[in-house]
């Protein structure tokens, strides 16, 4: 059951709506808080992609369209937008698979299983920065332990591989490091999901000899639907937004090899001191952002209805 | 939700005890499997760990050595001389706590009015605060640029601390409604008829009942503002300023890359903020994903 499922259930045979007066003393503060960091900026953001603004951020009357007319001239733009969509698909797609399995294999009973919890938590906890610069010092080209490791496995011999700075590779570096912080959150949503199935179901369907194959597939993956939906969506989200991994490992260079519209964003705002296209990728940016939490805020008040 | 939760760990515990686990080969390739990947999560940080206590000649040495050759435990009493990391934890520890006491301050009523209270708007309210979960200073990170600077905050730790405290009110208010609506009302209402005002029955009952739940909000809005980094990248300047998330990124620049003492800054920075996280394991996944999972 959800949370809100149970406020409603314990409100609803409580006192008869109050009006929204008597509530502003309690909730006002938050929404005070989130209009200020969240509503401003938004609406901020979208007023200066409609004006004219100098480098320096000075405001000079209504541009219309002007600035989305100047950000779909760089001829960059369309390159870095089909990889922002390759960069999530690839990095969702990815972490949702391997997350599948590794919540089926820390959901069984083992010795020192806490542990094992414990060790998967430790990326989700750890700065995305410092994991991103940890990587890059194990990708290394001399002194990095990966290639090392190649060598002695045999895997590689001669020329150990650049991997961060060969632009062959260096997209796929990145894809990496996404997947391996993405997988700990993903992992536990699957787990949660897999905790929520009534183990009577499951051995009902062993004392109508379901093999541990068919009644996953057959029983615990349907069940599993919501929260791999869930965990999708999020993780849309979050990979779409990922700056500090492009930023501490290749700032999006060489060039715009790496950038994301993300990183683009940022970097023609703050590196480059482009604004006025810059605030209209924002907008952009913005709005695909609204598109999928519209999708979440209606895949979550399904599952608040069941409850 | 909780109480069957606990009744669900329970008869868990019992069956544990029952059955005692016994040893058969596809247990052990299962448990083999598992260590091996627990391990392979945490590979980066032994890294880390380990380079962190290297003397400097040895990182580029070639052949490399995954091990230290002499353990050099003094890069971690060096570090504090060699960077400003003395100024830069402690701008992440004001920050975070700062951030993490507004977001009590401000989602503790709100949540309790929620899980008690039906009132007009309740459902846009809440609507409201599960969308700024979803989005990451990030994608806006132009507009805050722009409203910090117009109330002439650029530069500031406040900057931080209000915008921080706005991303992470989220979760602090879908995980304490949750607790706080298990709460029986009756309890409450016993209080009230001794006398307690709404707000001195918040205080003295239900606020003590509901610990787990605001440990758990303390910790992750201060792991969160701690890992915080494009914020923090855009709009402190200052190098004395900087918290340790953006600090350790000057180190790459500054100092030549001393991997050694960059990797002693990400340990001192890392290790602490992994076990309070692991500390509230149990209550993320509910928080994060406003309940619709667990």
């Amino acid at each position: 059951m959800t949370a809100t499922g149970i406020a409603e259930k314990k409100v609803k045979n409580r006192r008869p709506a109050n009006s929204t007066l008597s509530a502003l003393p309690w909730i006002g503060p938050s929404l005070l808080l989130i209009l200020l960091v969240v509503v401003w900026p938004a609406i901020e953001l979208i007023r200066i992609s409609l004006t004219k603004i100098t480098s320096a951020g000075v405001l000079e009357g209504f541009f219309g369209l002007g600035n989305y007319r100047l950000l779909f001239e760089n001829p960059d733009l369309k390159t870095i937008a089909v990889r922002t969509l390759i960069w999530v698909f690839a990095v969702v797609s990815i972490t949702v698979a391997l997350s599948l399995p590794l919540a089926q294999l820390i959901n069984q009973n083992f010795p020192g299983r806490k542990f094992v919890r414990w060790a998967m938590i430790v990326p989700w906890a750890a700065s995305v920065v410092m994991t991103s610069i940890i990587w890059k010092w194990i990708l290394e080209l001399t002194s990095g332990e990966f290639n090392l490791t190649l060598q002695q496995l045999g895997l590689q011999d001669g020329q150990p591989v650049d991997w961060l700075r060969d632009p062959r590779y260096s997209f796929f570096v990145l894809v990496w490091v996404a997947v391996f912080v993405s997988i700990p959150f993903t992992t536990f949503v699957i787990l949660a999901g897999l905790q929520s199935i009534p183990n009577d179901i499951v051995e009902a369907s062993q004392v109508d000899g379901a093999g541990p194959w068919q009644i996953y597939r057959r029983i615990k993956f349907p069940l599993l639907r919501n929260a791999l939906l869930i965990a999708t969506i999020i993780n849309l989200i979050n990979v779409f937004n990922s700056f500090p991994i492009i930023w501490a490992l290749t700032r999006g260079g060489p060039g715009y090899d790496t950038d994301t519209m993300i990183t683009f964003a940022y970097k023609m705002a703050f590196v480059e001191y482009n604004m006025g296209p810059s605030t209209a990728l924002g907008v952009i940016n913005f709005a695909f952002i609204m598109l999928i939490v519209l999708i979440y805020l209606r895949v979550t008040k399904a599952t608040r209805d069941q409850a | 939700m909780k109480t069957l939760e606990k009744k669900n760990e329970m008869s868990a515990k019992v069956k544990k005890d029952k059955v005692k686990f016994v040893w058969t080969p596809k247990k052990a390739a299962t448990a083999f499997s598992a260590y091996m990947i627990g391990l392979f999560f945490i590979y980066p940080y032994i890294n880390m760990l380990l380079t962190s206590l290297k003397p400097n000649e040895e990182l580029y040495a070639f052949p490399m050595k995954r091990l230290p050759q002499s353990w050099q435990f003094d890069n971690y009493l060096e570090v504090w001389s060699v960077a400003p990391i003395g100024n830069f934890l402690r701008a992440s520890v004001i920050v975070s706590i700062c951030a993490t006491l507004l977001v009590l301050v401000v989602s503790v009523p709100a949540a309790y009015y929620v899980a008690r209270n039906r009132f007009k708007g309740r459902s846009a309210f809440l609507l409201l605060v599960l969308a700024t979960q979803m989005f990451s200073p990030t994608a806006l990170i132009i507009g805050i640029f722009r409203e910090v600077k117009f109330f002439g905050l650029l530069d500031t730790w406040a900057a931080l601390i209000i915008v921080n405290a706005g991303f992470n009110l989220a979760f602090a208010v879908w995980l304490l409604s949750g607790f706080f609506a298990s709460v029986p009302v009756e309890i409450e209402e016993a209080a009230m008829v001794d006398g307690c005002t709404r707000f001195q029955s918040l205080r003295r009952v239900v606020l003590p009942v509901t610990l787990p739940g605001l440990v758990t909000a303390v910790i992750f809005t201060f792991v969160s503002t701690w890992n915080e980094f494009t914020v923090a990248l855009t709009v402190i300047s200052s190098p004395t300023r900087q918290p340790i998330s953006t600090g350790i990124t000057t180190f790459i620049g500054q100092y030549d890359v001393a991997w050694e003492y960059l990797f002693t800054t990400t340990a001192i920075a890392i290790v602490p903020v992994v076990i309070l996280f692991i500390s509230i394991e149990k209550y993320l996944v509910g928080g994060l994903t406003a309940g619709s999972v667990k």
